[in-house]
C-alpha cells in the first residue's frame, strides 16, 4: 500500500493515453527529475558527477539505442561501440570544422543523424538476413568503424592516439562568457547530458507508444506476420536502424565529451559493445526505463564489488583477484537473472510494483 | 607487370591453412547450435580456459600426455556442469535468452580462468611438446625444421599438422553424427526437442554430452591456435573472427564450417594483399571477412549449407 490507484478513474481516451496514468507515478517522476536537476549538481561532488552520474547517462543513451533495435525491433546487434565511435568522431569533427555558431547539442544531433544513415547502410542486409546471421553485419560495422578512423587520421585531426577535447566546445550560445560560469565544469556537463538523455528517453517512450513503435514490435514478434497485415517491414527495419544508431551516436558523443573528455579509437573496442549489450539485457529488452536500470547495475557492479572487497578484506587480496572474482560473480548474476527473470530488471521492478500496490492484502 | 604466381599460390595455401584453423573453432559453434539451437558465445573463452589449463599444467612440468588427459577431463566436467546449472533451468526459453546466458557464461569462464591460473600472456610451443611427446627417444624430430619447401612454396609444418588434426577430428565427428546411436539421438534433439523427448531420448544427457564434446574441441582448437597467437585474451578475439566462417557455412552444417573456413581464410589473405593495394590502405583484414560473409549471406541468407528456415505465420 505504498501507493495505490484507487480513486483514479479514466473517463476519456485522452486520459487513457497519458504517459503516467497513475498520479503517484507522475509526481514521483516529477520529484525525481527536479531532484536530479536542481539538487544533485549542488550536493554531488566532482567525483560522483564525473565517475558515476555522467558515465551512467552516456552509457544509458547507448543502451537505450541498442534496446530500441534489439529489444523493440528484434534485430540483434554487436556493433554498438562502432556506432558510438562514428557519433563521437563526427561530433568532434563538426565542432572542429564549422563556424562559431555551432554548438555541442546541435553537433550531436547532426553527428547522430550521420551515424543513423551509416546505421541504415549496415542495416540493409537485415532485409534478407535474419536472426543470428545478422550479427555479421553489425560486427562488420564495429570493425569497420575502428579501421576507418585508424586509417584516416584526418578525423582525429592528425593526433597520434587521442585528442583532448577543448573546453570551448562546451560553450553554448556564449552563456559561459555572459554569465561568467564555467561551461566545461562537471556540473555543466552533467546538466547537458541529463538534458539530452531526458529528451531522448522521452522521445523513445513516445515513439514506442505510436504507430511506428507498434510496427517495430510487430516486426520483432514475427516479421512475416507483420508484412501480411500490411506493415512495411523494410521501412520499419531501416527506421529502427536509423533511430537506434542515432541514439548510439549521441551516446558515443556524450561518452567522449562529457565523461572521458578525450577522444580516441581505443575507447570503442569490441568489449564496449558487449558491455552495452549486457546493460540492455540485464535491464530488460524492450523496456526504456530498463535500459537505465541495467546501465546502473552493470556500471556500478564492478566498482561496488571491488570497493566491498577492499572494505571487507582490507586489501588482503590484490586487485587482480578481486577483479576476476567480480567477473565470476557478474557472469553468475547474468545467468541467474536470465533463469529467474528473463525480462530483466524492468520485469523485476514491475513485479515489485505490483506487490507494492496490493501490499498488505495481496488477495 | 608480371603476375607473381609463386607468391599467389603461397597466399592461397596460407589462406587455406588459416581457414582450417577457423573451421576448427567454427565446428565447436556448429555442434552446439545443431543440438540445442544455442549460439554459444562462450566458445572463445572455453578455448582460452582449455588452453590455459593445459599450459599451466605443462608449466608445472607435468608430462604432455598427462596434461592433455587432465585438461580433457576438466573440459568434460565443465560440460556436465554447464548442462546441469545453465542449460537445464533455461530449457524452453527464448533463443535470445539462451544466447545471452552463454555470453554470461563467457564472462564467468574468463574470470574463472584468470582466477584459477593468471592473466599473463603465455607462449605455448606446442611443436616442441609434440616433438618431445612423439619422437624424442630416437632424436628424430618432425618439427625442428619449421618449413618444408614444395614447388618453391614454403609451407609451415605445423600448419600441415594442424590441418591433419582438424581434418581427422571433423571426419570423426561426421562419422559419429551419421553412424552411431548417440549421434542419431543428437540429430533427433536438434530437429525437435519435444519430439526427441517423446521417443525417449534423455535430453539432459545428450546436452551434457554435446557440451563435453564441445569442450574437447575447444581444447584442441585452443592448443592449435595458441601456437599461433599465444595463450591470452587474443584467443577470445580469434573466435570472433570465426563468426563469419560459421555464418557463411550455415549454422547447422559441419561441412559448411569447413568450406566457410577455407573461403574466409583465402578471401582474407587475398583481400588484404590485392584489395588493400588497390585502395591504398592497409589493415582491411579486420573487417574484410565480415564483408565476404555479408556478400555470401545476401545470396544465401542461411549460409551455403545451412538448413533453410521455412517461415510460417
Amino acid at each position: 500500500m505504498i501507493y495505490r490507484e484507487t480513486g483514479t478513474f479514466i473517463t476519456s481516451y485522452l486520459e487513457d493515453r497519458k504517459l503516467f496514468p497513475i498520479p503517484f507515478d507522475k509526481w514521483a517522476m516529477a520529484v525525481f527529475m527536479l531532484f536530479m536537476v536542481f539538487v544533485v549538481p549542488f550536493i554531488a561532488s566532482d567525483y560522483w558527477l564525473a565517475a558515476h552520474l555522467i558515465p551512467i547517462l552516456a552509457y544509458g543513451t547507448a543502451a537505450l539505442g541498442l534496446n530500441l533495435l534489439t529489444g523493440m525491433t528484434g534485430q540483434l546487434s554487436l556493433g554498438t561501440a562502432g556506432f558510438m565511435c562514428f557519433g563521437a568522431f563526427f561530433t568532434f569533427n563538426i565542432m572542429l570544422r564549422s563556424p562559431e555558431w555551432m554548438n555541442l547539442p546541435l553537433a550531436m544531433i547532426l553527428a547522430g543523424s550521420v551515424t543513423g544513415v551509416i546505421g541504415i547502410i549496415f542495416g540493409l542486409p537485415s532485409i534478407r538476413i535474419k536472426g543470428f546471421y545478422l550479427l555479421v553485419s553489425t560486427l562488420a560495422a564495429q570493425y569497420f568503424a575502428l579501421w576507418f578512423f585508424r586509417s584516416y587520421p584526418y578525423f582525429l585531426n592528425y593526433a597520434t592516439a587521442t585528442v583532448t577535447l577543448p573546453d570551448h566546445h562546451f560553450d553554448l550560445f556564449g552563456i559561459g562568457e555572459t554569465f561568467n560560469v564555467d561551461m566545461a565544469s562537471f556540473e555543466a556537463k552533467y546538466l547537458l547530458s541529463l538534458g539530452i538523455v531526458t529528451a531522448l528517453a522521452l522521445f523513445a517512450k513516445n515513439l514506442m507508444r505510436s504507430a511506428t513503435g507498434r510496427n517495430f514490435m510487430a516486426v520483432r514478434d514475427m516479421d512475416i506476420a507483420a508484412s501480411v497485415i500490411g506493415i512495411p517491414v523494410i521501412r520499419t527495419k531501416m527506421l529502427a536502424f536509423f533511430v537506434s544508431c542515432f541514439y548510439c551516436g549521441v551516446g558515443g558523443a556524450l561518452f567522449c565529451y562529457a565523461y572521458l573528455q578525450v577522444l580516441g579509437i581505443r575507447t570503442f573496442e569490441m568489449n564496449r559493445s558487449f558491455e552495452i549489450l549486457f546493460m540492455a539485457i540485464i535491464g530488460g529488452l524492450g523496456s526504456i526505463a530498463g535500459s537505465f536500470y541495467g546501465t546502473v547495475l552493470v556500471y556500478e557492479f564492478p566498482i561496488l564489488f571491488s570497493w566491498a572487497g577492499d572494505y571487507i578484506f582490507g586489501g588482503a587480496f590484490d586487485t587482480a583477484v578481486v577483479d576476476n572474482v567480480a567477473k565470476i560473480m557478474y557472469g553468475i548474476l547474468i545467468i541467474a537473472l536470465l533463469i529467474r527473470e528473463p525480462g530483466g530488471l524492468a520485469a523485476l521492478w514491475a513485479t515489485a510494483k505490483q506487490k507494492l500496490r496490493t501490499w498488505p492484502f495481496p488477495h | 607487370m608480371g603476375f607473381d604466381w609463386v607468391f599467389f599460390t603461397e597466399l592461397i595455401v596460407g589462406g587455406l591453412m588459416s581457414g582450417v584453423m577457423y573451421s576448427l573453432v567454427a565446428v565447436g559453434f556448429v555442434l552446439i547450435y545443431k543440438s540445442s539451437g544455442i549460439f554459444n558465445f562462450a566458445q572463445g573463452t572455453m578455448l582460452l580456459f582449455a588452453a590455459l589449463t593445459f599450459v599451466k599444467l605443462t608449466e608445472g612440468s607435468v608430462n604432455f600426455w598427462v596434461a592433455l588427459a587432465v585438461s580433457t577431463g576438466t573440459m568434460v566436467v565443465f560440460g556436465i556442469l554447464v548442462e546441469r546449472f545453465m542449460m537445464r533451468p533455461l530449457a524452453n526459453q527464448s533463443l535470445l535468452s539462451l544466447f545471452m546466458a552463454t555470453v554470461g557464461l563467457a564472462i564467468l569462464i574468463e574470470g574463472l580462468a584468470q582466477y584459477m591460473w593468471d592473466s599473463a600472456i603465455h607462449g605455448l610451443q606446442l611443436a616442441d611438446f609434440l616433438d618431445l611427446a612423439l619422437l624424442d627417444p630416437v632424436n628424430m624430430t618432425i618439427f625442428v625444421v619449421d618449413y618444408i619447401e614444395w614447388l618453391d612454396i614454403l609451407i609451415s609444418k605445423f600448419d600441415i599438422f594442424a590441418t591433419i588434426v582438424a581434418g581427422s577430428m571433423i571426419l570423426i565427428l561426421a562419422v559419429f553424427f551419421q553412424k552411431t546411436r548417440t549421434g542419431m539421438s543428437l540429430r533427433a534433439v536438434s530437429d525437435d526437442h519435444l519430439a526427441a523427448m517423446a521417443v525417449g531420448i534423455p535430453l539432459s544427457r545428450v546436452w551434457a554430452l554435446v557440451w563435453a564434446v564441445t569442450g574437447i574441441i575447444a581444447l584442441i582448437a585452443g592448443l592449435l591456435w595458441a601456437e599461433r597467437v599465444s595463450v591470452s585474451f587474443t584467443l577470445v578475439e580469434a573466435v570472433l573472427k570465426a563468426l563469419p566462417v560459421i555464418l557463411i557455412g550455415g549454422l547447422t552444417s559441419i561441412p559448411g564450417a569447413i568450406v566457410g573456413g577455407l573461403i574466409i581464410g583465402v578471401g582474407e589473405k587475398l583481400g588484404e594483399i590485392y584489395l588493400g593495394d588497390l585502395i591504398g590502405v592497409q589493415g582491411i583484414e579486420t573487417w574484410f571477412s565480415y564483408f565476404i560473409a555479408l556478400i555470401f549471406l545476401l545470396f544465401r541468407p542461411s549460409g551455403l549449407f545451412g538448413l533453410k528456415t521455412i517461415e510460417r505465420v
